[in-house]
């Protein structure tokens, strides 16, 4: 929770400088609400890489919510409609942890859906409030601060977590090695070229070691 | 394709990942086969986007602190994310040590 405030600051900041204006970066902010996903958007369409592998891109990123989705579904069944619909636009990494941790110690369905509510929605307005103070703020950062540093900083903050294993630790290694390796593949997909072998590295990974 | 409409199609399709199978009704769960390379892909991603950023200066591959302060600065905000988790004190060393280098050197 403490985390997402700097997070998105420097996001903020990142979209008061960007080629496509701080209020369309910004957007994204309500529009996908999917920080890793939002500060790699506006880095690929600030390098001038074409929509389509944009999208891509950010889709490939954001294809972990399908884990949380299937993990969650069991207790979501038990909402009503309008909460099945509307409360996936706020499933974030951060909403899933805290609420499947908490729905493996209650049953009440409606405890649960209002859980996961307070939760989601406490994360969704100060990521608002996070990213309009960032982008405020970062009209008057000077570019010789290097701030755009802070870019790999917050998604090395988010990677250390994720290697919770060997082959998630392989998964990174070959990711990250292969990106800087296709760093110069053509229609900007040095990015996607990296992640997905690093996907592949991690399921061979996985089977060799078990 | 505008920029707009680039950033609504990824906000659609993530809200539709997300839906996904708390959208369908009655009692899936997803075979292995899918499941597996999922629990790969913020590892894989994360790194992919960290390893370019800290590393290559102009396309090449560039460690040296004088040149590329990014790699050093970045090794050191590893170790801090690795043992506080604190994403306030990983900007606030990873930016240091930048500032420091590029001061000093």
């Amino acid at each position: 929770m403490i985390g997402v405030i700097p997070f998105g600051l420097v996001f903020g900041i990142v979209a008061a400088g960007s080629t496509i204006g701080p209020w369309l970066g910004g957007s994204t902010s309500v529009i996908m609400f999917a920080g890793a996903a939002q500060l790699a958007t506006l880095q690929l369409m600030d390098a001038g890489v074409a929509g389509a592998v944009v999208i891509a891109t950010a889709l490939v990123i954001n294809a972990r919510h399908v884990m949380y989705s299937a993990a969650l579904a069991p207790h979501f069944q038990e909402f009503p409609a309008i909460a099945r619909f509307t409360l996936p636009y706020v499933l974030t990494d951060q909403a899933f942890a805290v609420s499947i941790v908490r729905y493996g110690e209650v049953t009440d369905p409606v405890y649960k859906q209002w859980y996961f509510t307070g939760a989601a929605l406490t994360l969704w307005i100060v990521w608002q409030i996070s990213t309009v103070v960032g982008i405020v703020l970062g009209a008057q950062v000077p570019a010789s601060w290097s701030l755009d540093f802070a870019i790999p900083l917050v998604f090395l903050v988010l990677l250390v977590p994720a290697i919770k294993s060997r082959p998630e630790l392989i998964a990174a290694v070959v990711g990250g090695g292969i990106a800087v390796a296709a760093a110069g593949a053509p229609y900007g997909l040095g990015l996607m070229i990296g992640a997905i072998s690093g996907v592949i590295a991690g399921v061979i990974a996985q089977r060799v070691i078990r | 394709m505008s920029d707009g409409a680039i950033i609504l199609t990824i906000g659609v399709g993530t809200y539709l990942l997300r839906l996904s199978f708390i959208g369908i009704l009655g009692n899936h769960t997803m075979p292995d086969w899918a499941m597996v390379p999922l629990r790969f892909v913020a590892p894989a991603v994360l790194a992919a986007l960290v390893a370019p950023a800290v590393l290559l200066r102009e396309g090449v591959v560039d460690l040296s602190p004088a040149t590329n302060p990014r790699a050093l600065a970045a090794l050191v905000a590893l170790l801090i994310a690795w043992k506080t988790k604190n994403v306030g004190a990983v900007i606030v060393a990873g930016m240091a040590v930048v500032w420091l280098l590029q001061a000093l050197l």
